[in-house]
């Protein structure tokens, strides 16, 4: 992050890259797949290929960890977590995923979300436990 | 240019390819690439002239089954590492099972033989060429299957690139077993996974500098 504030001309370039690359690319995207993956995946490797090209040596010193802060910061982060999340949401089974979608999307209690999908309160609690676990399994691809 | 206008030309612009077209090239390539396979097995290490009476043994179909099993496990590794953000997932791991499988059946093997065959289990005959030739019937798919997944988006070059060299030397082993005469399980187990294993390497090797987009 502060190497790449150090030289904005550079950030401009690999930006311009980016949106290249995602366009020129854009026939490799699987409607399935979570786009938010597909764009970071390819920003990701813009970035490397230029770190990689300019020599800048110390940032493989750099864990990939740094990396993935820089995309971080994107303000339109929040819609294309939905976005993915949804997408995720969906390869869930129907008692992990609505659970899921009254409590935490909906914002709706335990008792509501019993109430509005006729499922029993202990099976709300377990669902919501089960579903978020597989998601984030899902997410951290194993 | 400003980033803005870059956008509107990207937008506005007409070309366009169609998702379909870069995976059909892909697919064209690796066909085309297994007739070069083929070909290049027949003309230059002909067909076994045994086949006929090889093809009725349960050894040549182990022999088949554990080429071709690979083949399709590095294929679908290929068709992953070939788009950006899709993950590998359980593919490395059941790429290892027919090697434990073919491994298990050379344990057999080598157990039930008498102390003093058992080398013979090992090298076989042809043990000298016999990873040279795969990896040399490789070559035209290795070649096929690079081409084709530059026009789509690898982004781990260097996996992406080993991920098509074991798909080439497994469809090379493939051909390749219309020529061996060799259907000891030791022997498989070996000589051919190190033939699959050169194309593998290399790919690791070459990739980062062939497939960069």
């Amino acid at each position: 992050m502060r190497r790449l504030s150090a030289m904005p001309d550079d950030v401009e370039d690999l930006v311009q890259e980016s949106l290249l690359a995602i366009h020129n690319k854009r026939h490799t995207y699987n409607r399935t797949q979570p786009l938010g993956a597909w764009v970071h995946a390819i920003a990701k490797y813009k970035l490397v290929d230029f770190l990689r090209g300019r020599g800048i040596r110390e940032s493989f010193n750099d864990s990939l960890e740094d990396i993935g802060e820089l995309f971080a910061y994107s303000n339109v982060e929040a819609a294309e977590a939905r976005r993915d999340i949804m997408k995720l949401l969906d390869q869930l089974p129907e008692k992990h995923r609505m659970p899921i979608i009254y409590t935490k999307l909906e914002g709706l209690s335990v008792e509501e979300a019993a109430d509005k999908s006729g499922m029993s309160e202990s099976a709300i609690k377990v669902g919501v436990h089960r579903g978020l676990k597989k998601l984030s399994a899902m997410v951290s691809g194993k | 240019m400003k980033t803005d206008d870059l956008i509107s030309m990207l937008a506005t612009g007409a070309n366009h390819e169609s998702a379909g077209s870069a995976w059909r090239r892909l697919m064209l390539g690796i066909g085309l690439g297994m007739i070069g396979s083929t070909f290049l097995m027949v003309k230059a290490i002909p067909v076994n002239p045994a086949l006929g009476a090889v093809i009725q043994l349960l050894e040549f179909w182990e022999k088949l089954g554990f080429a071709a099993s690979i083949a399709a496990i590095s294929l679908l590794l290929v068709i992953r590492l070939s788009q950006p953000g899709v993950r590998v997932g359980k593919a490395l791991p059941v790429l290892m099972s027919p090697i434990l499988a073919i491994w298990i059946l050379a344990g057999i093997a080598f157990a039930g033989a008498e102390p003093g065959h058992r080398a013979a289990l090992f090298f076989g005959n042809t043990w000298k060429v016999c990873p040279i030739l795969i990896a040399m019937l490789a070559t035209p798919v290795f070649a096929t299957t690079l081409w084709g997944m530059r026009e789509l988006a690898p982004t781990r070059l260097r996996l992406a690139g080993a991920a098509a060299g074991m798909f080439s030397g497994a469809v090379g082993a493939v051909v390749y077993c219309f020529h061996c005469p060799e259907l000891d399980a030791p022997f498989i187990a070996l000589w051919y996974l190190l033939g699959m294993l050169i194309p593998a390497v290399t790919g690791a090797l070459v990739g980062p500098r062939l497939l960069r987009w």
